[in-house]
């Protein structure tokens, strides 16, 4: 009898050809006209979510083609997981060619909205908050696509994520742009990804601002071509509160962008500052590893033309010790130096190109640059022989440009 | 009371019955529906109004392992249609033919540890192979036991039962919806089966004929392919202390996890595989580190850590019922203390490289 109340609330489509709207209103039959709307969808149908709180007690989840789920704004449709009691995320999407736009999902058990094996996703004039900010209970993921291809995230809004704010997995041609990340542990997370635009994006608060990660023991790795640039990435000095254990567990607070492995990265125009440890961090994977086809090191990493506003103020996490080692000034870009592995045992080099030129900054005319002269990848910082030359400067081809066609 | 009413009821009706000599069969038209049947009688996969007596070619099967639902007690069976058979493999779930229905009824006894008394249905789900592949459809049973409905969007439906330890429990079943279904029956994006593979049915079962191996029951009766020369693989029970610990171990979570957790799962993009045939300990989680647990690591460094279960992410994500860090995501609402248990002690007794014995 619910399920009949409930399909007769929703059942007022508007028909353009095949393609219908379902509309869907805040009430105590929301939740089941929703999920119902979400299930009964056809190809190019719209929901359209009304203005107000929507309280779910069960994450939803669509797997329909074409569907596009619209509310009337990031702050007027509000998806409420205040009172969750089922689902691993808000909203799960496993369908291709999903649009997200214009509402929000607040403090989901577990992740945010996770899309999962689609083509062509998505998300605009998002917003996906833990509303209490920062706390290590918070779910992991805000925006989450993950093994997808052609992921457009734009205009949108992520807060309080115990892991990554907009954290894109296993990905392939990947737009991120002018959206807003603060008060995450990872601002944005680009990780084991290739080809990958992040631009226009404002990250701050956060522990680490822009993050583009490679992990071994995944399905999707060697994470490649990715170009950061014409972000605002500032004041990222939020005390890390994510769970110990995982990766970004070990961002220390106060990072701009952090790499780690990949390769083809290139970071440029970007206004980066307000940083206690560092502007820039580049690393090799450091833990221990078993996978025999995953390469630790960062390499091919262009570092350019960005302006570099204050840094070193508190160094914290692995780098807390770099304050008292007497550098003249305070690192903008650190290198742990890594250009060796062992894998399996077996000692293994790279040509590592590491590029830093022409940024600006107010202390030193291209900012301050150490490595830290950890040859080997992971060895342990006692190590270090650090160093403040700047590496050579190389050409080092730029990723092209992502494109995503409608 | 009721059903021994309504089984009379049904008995006078066949008699009644011009046809009535053979019942009819099961309903072939109503598994082949585009729009599927609002009520499970439709099918005709049993001869009574509850579900108790099934109708000819809907044979029983249990599974050696079986996935932990809350501690329901499951009725499965197969049916095939007439002509048709199933595939069969060493490896995996056989490949069913089109107009296959799996069906499974979840149920309570009154008192658990009086398993075959008072028993109330709470739903039967059907898997259907259609000839695009397989659909989940979740019928809900009514309270007086005469009926399921079909509910695509899933239901609630409040349970009281007495477990096996004599404690009254009282839980919201869910009634999964579609989606939910495909959240774990779901192999390279397409609907499948878990269940009925060569290694779980590898049993004997009491048939009404007498007790007989499954996969050779299912063979003689025509719907099951030859099978091959070499004998059939076979996973333990979890609980048969008898078995090897490991194999034990591995049972479950092959049956409990594996069905996400496998490179073609939905848990593909975590990198770990429970599949029963990954013999790579890093694989199945030995000093395997989270990659999107976020909060569900509870502070640990590893899903499997040898030696050390309390520090063990698999375990902690078992034995909590928070939505956001429990493992499975779906299907139980209560902790399998018996399945944790199994894993701790699998866990302790593991050398550095994740083996045993």
């Amino acid at each position: 009898m619910r399920l009949i109340a409930a399909a007769a609330a929703i059942l007022v489509m508007v028909g353009v050809a095949d393609a219908r709207t379902w509309r869907i209103r805040p009430g105590p039959e929301a939740e089941q006209a929703l999920q119902t709307a979400l299930i009964e969808a056809r190809p190019g149908d719209t929901v359209r979510l009304g203005r107000g709180r929507f309280e779910l007690s069960s994450g939803l989840s669509l797997n329909v083609d074409r569907v596009t789920i619209r509310g009337e704004g990031q702050e007027r449709s509000i998806l409420s997981f205040d009172n969750q009691r089922r689902g691993a995320e808000g909203l799960l999407v496993t369908s291709d060619r999903v649009v997200l736009r214009d509402f929000a999902v607040e403090n989901a058990r577990g992740d945010a909205i996770k899309v999962r094996d689609c083509d062509y996703i998505t998300f605009q004039g998002v917003r996906a908050e833990w509303t209490r900010g920062p706390n290590p209970d918070n779910g992991a993921y805000g925006l989450y696509p993950v093994n997808c291809t052609n992921v457009l995230i734009r205009d949108s809004i992520a807060r309080g994520a115990s892991d990554a704010g907009i954290y894109v997995g296993q990905s392939r041609n990947i737009i991120v742009r002018d959206n807003l990340a603060e008060f995450n542990v990872a601002g944005i997370e680009i990780e084991n990804s290739y080809n990958a635009d992040v631009f226009g994006n404002t990250a701050t608060n956060n522990t680490g601002g822009i993050l583009v990660f490679d992990l071994p023991g995944l399905p999707q790795q060697g994470g490649h071509s990715v170009r950061v640039f014409d972000n605002e990435i500032v004041g990222n000095n939020t005390p890390n509160f994510a769970p110990p254990g995982n990766i970004v567990a070990s961002v220390p607070a106060g990072t701009g962008v952090l790499i780690m492995a990949n390769r083809d990265v290139h970071v440029f125009d970007n206004e980066i500052g307000e940083h206690g440890t560092a502007n820039v961090l580049v690393t090799s994977y450091r833990a221990e590893f078993q996978d025999p086809n995953y390469n630790p090191l960062a390499r091919n990493i262009m570092i350019r033309d960005n302006r570099f506003g204050r840094v070193g103020f508190a160094p914290a996490g692995d780098l807390a010790a770099i304050g008292q080692i007497g550098l003249p000034a305070m690192p903008d870009v650190i290198w742990d130096g890594a250009t060796l592995y062992s894998s399996g045992g077996t000692p293994r080099s790279e040509s590592v190109r590491i590029v830093v030129r022409d940024n600006r900054s107010e202390r030193a005319p291209n900012g301050v640059f150490l490595s830290l002269g950890l040859n080997v990848a992971g060895s342990p910082f006692t190590e270090a022989a650090p160093s403040m030359d700047f590496p050579p400067l190389l050409d080092l081809a730029e990723p092209d440009e992502v494109e995503i066609d409608d | 009371m009721i059903r021994t009413f309504i089984a009379a009821f049904a008995t006078l009706l066949c008699a009644a019955s011009a046809t009535a000599q053979a019942p009819a069969p099961v309903n072939d038209a109503a598994i082949m529906a585009a729009r599927p049947p609002a009520v499970l009688s439709a099918y005709r996969l049993f001869r009574d109004a509850g579900a108790r007596d099934a109708n000819a070619r809907v044979t029983p099967y249990d599974l050696n392992t079986a996935l932990y639902s809350d501690g329901a007690l499951k009725f499965r069976y197969v049916y095939v249609p007439a002509g048709a058979q199933a595939q069969y493999s060493h490896e995996g779930v056989f490949e069913f033919p089109v107009g296959t229905v799996l069906v499974k009824t979840f149920a309570f006894a009154e008192d658990m540890r009086r398993p075959t008394e008072n028993v109330r249905f709470i739903e039967t789900r059907l898997l259907i192979r259609r000839a695009d592949g397989w659909v989940a459809l979740p019928y809900v049973w009514n309270a007086e036991q005469t009926e399921a409905r079909l509910s695509v969007i899933g239901a609630d439906v409040a349970v009281t039962f007495t477990n096996e330890e004599g404690q009254a429990i009282a839980l919201d079943w869910a009634v999964p919806n579609v989606n939910q279904c495909s959240g774990c029956h779901a192999r390279n994006g397409e609907l499948s089966p878990i269940g009925p593979s060569a290694r779980n049915l590898n049993r004997d079962f009491a048939y009404a004929s007498g007790e007989d191996n499954q996969i050779g029951h299912w063979n003689r009766m025509g719907v099951l392919s030859p099978l091959p020369a070499s004998a059939s693989p076979r996973v333990p029970n979890a609980y048969d202390t008898s078995a090897r610990l490991a194999d034990r171990a591995r049972a479950y979570l092959d049956v409990n996890c594996a069905h996400c957790h496998n490179p073609a799962g939905p848990a593909h993009t975590s990198g770990l595989d429970l599949s029963w045939s990954q013999d790579d300990p890093s694989r199945w989680g030995v000093l395997k580190r989270p990659v999107a647990a976020g909060r569900a690591s509870a502070g640990f460094e590893f899903a499997i850590e040898p030696g050390h279960p309390e520090r063990s992410i698999l375990v902690h994500r078992m034995a909590s019922d928070d939505p956001g860090v429990m493992m499975p995501e779906l299907g139980r609402t209560l902790i399998d203390e018996r399945g944790v248990a199994l894993m701790r002690e699998w866990i302790a007794g593991m050398d550095g490289e994740g083996r045993t014995d």
